[in-house]
């Protein structure tokens, strides 16, 4: 489990807000983070990363204490060892998709667990293509299979899908899906995005006024009318 | 005529040697600058960047001052290495390295603010330090704002005159580079030999600055300088 008692001043349209988290986010499920953009969604992210740190509180993961602001305690983004995948990819252009891999991993010739990677996310015909000759469903696949070649016990990502298309999307998310259930990780995904939260995540946290509150599994988190709205926008 | 090509060699070995010294100081340094977030970095890179805009002999002068025998730098490099700073060829050596100072840093800086912070995160998130995420990440990603750098640097040591002049004199071999045999064999009505050293200095550096257009051509997304 992850237990987040942490306050953070963030910048949002208002001016300067402060973020407050006390929340509980359950090991092993798929956890969504939603809200408006602008209300700090990606900070908190950032925060367990070991990115950002937060003025005041504490972080414990699986009773592992990550941040305390009383103890001056707080493991550097290094060693917390946390799965990213950033909106914008981050992959390294100088290394091919093969090689931003391998770059992951814990033990550099375990080889194994890259090809496997590699085949898992249908990347092997382009392991030697460097990222800006793939397209961004690809590099969202390489990001991904870079995030789990550190095998995280704790799998972050930043708005995974928005960047494409809904084809492209779908595919992805069963992807996903599929990468969680097999690794067995802790995975948090932050969107704004309601067909991509009913589709993979297992409970919902949004937030709200600048708290972060739990709102239980997708189909009790969202208002009937919202729900009906983004679906038809679907359908149509 | 009988044409010394002493002050060439020494040119292009000055020039060699300084780009050389500045790309090993110049990259931790450019590192330090595009990550550093304190208040005071303009003051910093103000000072790092006054060779840009000081006449040379402004800076010759307080070298020479700075470098004399009895004065502080004077006596360390002395007593630390043996060396002699004014009037030798180790001498121009370190003004050379200062006066080039802001043309190996600041197209190497700007290219590391440039690349995107979230190359840098992502590394970390993968547990990698700050010298393995430099060495493997950020400078490969940054080589032409590098080699541009390099190129640079050794084109301006190699225009050198008033910094050379000051701290160096004109000493046949040791410190009487090209720049400085053009002045002399003016100076001495010896115009043939004078265009000798021109021409080459002409053609090298139209060929040095051609090469610096042509990586910006090649590399205008990663490039800045």
């Amino acid at each position: 489990m992850i237990e987040l008692n942490i306050e953070k001043t963030i910048h949002t349209l208002q001016g300067k807000e402060i973020l407050v988290a006390n929340t509980e986010i359950p090991d092993n499920k798929i956890t969504a983070i939603y809200g408006e953009s602008g209300t700090g969604k990606t900070t908190l992210l950032r925060i367990i990363a070991g990115l950002s740190t937060p003025e005041k509180g504490n972080i414990k993961v699986k009773n592992k204490t990550w941040f305390c602001s009383e103890q001056k305690i707080n493991i550097k983004a290094q060693q917390r060892r946390v799965g990213f995948v950033f909106q914008d990819y981050a992959l390294f252009p100088n290394m091919t998709v093969k090689q931003n891999i391998s770059f992951a991993l814990k033990d550099r010739n375990n080889t194994l667990l890259l090809e496997k990677l590699l085949q898992e996310t249908g990347l092997t015909n382009l392991s030697h293509q460097y990222p800006a000759y793939i397209s961004g469903g690809q590099k969202q696949r390489v990001a991904l299979a870079r995030a789990l070649a550190l095998e995280p016990e704790v799998l972050l990502m930043d708005e995974p899908l928005s960047a494409l298309d809904i084809e492209t999307r779908i595919k992805l998310r069963q992807l996903i899906l599929e990468l969680h259930n097999k690794y067995a990780m802790t995975t948090i995904l932050v969107s704004h995005d309601i067909p991509e939260i009913f589709s993979l995540a297992d409970n919902v946290q949004k937030i709200k006024d600048n708290e972060i509150q739990e709102y239980g599994a997708p189909k009790d988190a969202f208002d009937k009318a919202i729900l009906k709205q983004q679906f038809s926008a679907l359908f149509e | 005529m009988n044409f010394d090509l002493l002050p060439i060699v020494l040119s292009f070995k000055l020039a060699a040697i300084t780009s050389l010294l500045l790309l090993i100081i110049g990259i931790p340094i450019a590192y330090l600058l595009a990550s550093s977030k304190s208040k005071f970095k303009f003051l910093l890179e103000a000072v790092l960047s006054l060779p840009l805009v000081l006449p040379p002999s402004v800076l010759g002068f307080y070298l020479l001052l700075a470098f004399a025998p009895d004065s502080v730098i004077g006596k360390i490099a002395d007593s630390l290495f043996g060396l002699r700073l004014v009037f030798s060829f180790e001498g121009i050596v370190v003004a050379s390295i200062i006066y080039s100072f802001p043309f190996m840093v600041q197209p190497i800086q700007t290219a590391l603010e440039n690349l995107p912070n979230s190359l840098t995160e992502a590394a970390y998130t993968l547990g990698k330090s700050r010298f393995k995420t430099l060495v493997h990440v950020l400078l490969p990603n940054i080589k032409p704002a590098i080699l541009v750098g390099t190129v640079l640097s050794f084109a301006h040591t190699v225009g050198e005159f008033g910094v050379v002049l000051m701290i160096g004199g004109n000493i046949p071999g040791e410190t009487r580079v090209a720049s400085l045999a053009v002045f002399d064999e003016v100076e001495s009505l010896n115009y043939e030999q004078a265009h000798f050293y021109s021409i080459i200095l002409l053609i090298s550096a139209f060929l040095i600055i051609t090469l610096v257009y042509w990586i910006n051509r090649r590399n205008r997304a990663t490039l800045t300088i």
